[in-house]
């Protein structure tokens, strides 16, 4: 199988701090990966290497085949990126989002209005085209939001805290979003806060204090460790001290 | 008159044609932990600011301590603790000169609360020179807590404090919160979460600005509808999409590493209904572990929110 994601002992250091302490994994084309951790176990700083944004400081990683820091501009237009806090242009309306970002990735004219009408008719989003996106509700901003990152068809695509906040339905129904692109080979790189939703996901890592502490399939995960769940296992590995009493 | 610490009649609240709020209505014992659950654009934001006076309502009525929010909103102010949504304390101050002020602000000083927030404060001690900016986001979580309860509020308002903070954090904080309660004070706390609910003694779930059910957390299940199954096997996806074609389905949702499927046929026997889904699945989606469960909070709220606009369009 092809790997989307290819990390050899990737390193970040801050100073005298090491936010990422030599992570090594892969992930096949087409697979949906979790990429889990309490809040400063290095994941943030983990995706900006991957995405190009950030040197690392040892280590090496390709992304859809291109390395992260001899080919950081292909990386870019190989991926799509969503994340919580940014997505979209509030005060642009929802059809001049699809045509910014579909310049943006260097789409014909033609492109962007085929492929933006394609997106609103699934979307069930045709009425609300000339409207502000801020106008919208948080679910349809966050369906719209991954629709917009997977434009230009990319090879990968990053979702950071995708639905945080949203209903639980929407977040249902954004789940179902992510399986039909994993359907159609793009390989899906997820972070969430939600520990239900990892079990939703092919594989999973969780990492600790800037290091990878267990990965692989949610099954496999809770039979190694003996837990019922993943947020178990997730509390157990991130806290041992809050674990023990309870 | 009800003489309970927090009582919400018919409150109304518009932002142009957006009705944030409409008609909700609620009330909460002393010394209760109290709820609101619901996703974002619910109207918990909205409802944390009129009854800190910060927002006036367009209709219906809410007392605070037996003060009403419009009227007595001074003297209200004194005596609520409000730790809003948004990270609020200034990130140039020291932990200690944040916690300072605010305990300025109400005429009173970090020793004389200290007995108050000490429970709290005393994780954070050790970091007490360091800039609030420079915190990670459960420290940042306990100072504003801490400043929040630092002039010994009567009531304690908390607007999403675990949102966007890790599952270890968020358990952390509702022990924190566990603590609080013991000891006499009673919290109006709102979260996205549907996991946090059974935390509370009673909550109210709330969707688009309109209160759907207010119960104690274990007796909300009982509210679901129809008989619920949970469904496990080797293809999910084969499963949702045979569920779903299923001419006795009501609804097919994942949830974890299993399916929660509900059934229209509510006078059969649960155990009759499995067998039938688990004979119906094998045809088409393979073997399957089919039965029956007792709904959750989450199961409750998908019934009761119905379908939801995007899904109607």
């Amino acid at each position: 199988m092809t790997l989307a994601i290819d990390v050899h002992e990737l390193t970040r250091r801050f100073g005298s701090f090491t936010a990422v302490d030599a992570i090594t994994f892969d992930v096949n084309e087409g697979e949906v990966f979790g990429f889990l951790g309490a809040n400063g176990a290095g994941k943030t700083t983990a995706i900006k290497m991957l995405i190009g944004l950030l040197a690392p400081s040892a280590g090496s990683a390709t992304v859809a085949g291109c390395d992260v820091v001899r080919e950081s501009d292909a990386v870019r237009r190989r991926i799509g990126y969503m994340s919580q806090r940014f997505s979209l242009y509030e005060d642009l309306t929802v059809r001049e989002n699809i045509t910014l970002y579909g310049g943006i990735y260097g789409l014909s004219n033609e492109a962007i209005r085929d492929r933006g009408d394609g997106m609103l008719a699934a979307l069930h989003l045709e009425k609300m085209a000339k409207e502000r996106v801020a106008a919208l509700p948080l679910g349809w901003k966050q369906k719209l939001a991954f629709s917009v990152a997977l434009l230009h068809e990319p090879a990968v695509v990053f979702l950071d805290e995708p639905t945080g906040g949203v209903d639980p339905i929407t977040r249902r129904q954004f789940w179902e979003m992510i399986y039909a692109a994993a359907a159609r080979g793009t390989t899906v790189f997820v972070t969430t806060h939600y520990l239900d939703e990892a079990e939703y996901c092919d594989r999973v890592s969780i990492m600790v204090d800037g290091r990878i502490a267990a990965m692989g399939t949610p099954q496999q995960l809770k039979e190694e460790h003996d837990v019922a769940t993943l947020d178990e296992l997730f509390v157990r590995l991130a806290r041992p001290s809050a674990a023990a009493h309870g | 008159m009800s003489d309970a610490p927090l009582v919400v009649e018919g409150l109304t609240k518009r932002f142009g044609e957006n009705v944030a709020l409409d008609e909700v209505s609620l009330e909460v014992k002393p010394a209760e932990l109290f709820g609101l659950v619901g996703p974002d654009g619910g109207g918990k934001t909205t409802l944390f600011r009129i009854l800190t006076t910060l927002v006036l309502p367009d209709a219906g009525s809410a007392r605070v301590l037996g003060l009403d929010v419009v009227r007595d909103m001074w003297a209200i102010r004194a005596r609520v603790g409000y730790m809003p949504g948004r990270f609020s304390l200034y990130p140039d101050l020291s932990v200690e000169e944040n916690l300072r002020f605010f305990a300025s602000v109400f005429g009173t000083s970090i020793e004389d609360g200290y007995s108050i927030i000490a429970p709290i404060y005393n994780q954070i001690e050790p970091f007490r020179a360091r800039r609030a900016g420079a915190l990670s986001g459960g420290m940042k979580q306990k100072l504003a807590l801490c400043c929040a309860l630092v002039h010994r509020p009567d009531i304690l308002f908390l607007d999403e404090p675990t949102t966007g903070v890790d599952a270890v954090s968020r358990r952390e904080f509702w022990e924190l919160l566990a603590g609080l309660k013991a000891s006499g004070l009673t919290i109006l706390v709102s979260t996205p979460y549907m996991d946090e609910a059974d935390r509370c003694d009673r909550v109210a779930l709330i969707q688009l600005g309109r209160v759907l059910a207010i119960d104690v957390p274990s007796a909300l299940g009982a509210r679901f509808p129809t008989p619920l199954f949970s469904v496990r096997g080797r293809d999910r996806q084969a499963l949702i999409r045979a569920l779903r074609e299923y001419e006795h389905a009501v609804s097919v949702f994942p949830f974890g590493d299993e399916l929660h499927y509900s059934d229209a046929r509510g006078t059969m026997l649960p155990d009759a209904i499995a067998a039938d889904v688990r004979s119906y699945l094998a045809g088409r989606a393979g073997a399957a572990e089919v039965r029956p469960i007792a709904p959750g909070i989450e199961d409750t709220f998908m019934a009761l929110m119905g379908a939801p606009p995007e899904a109607a369009a």
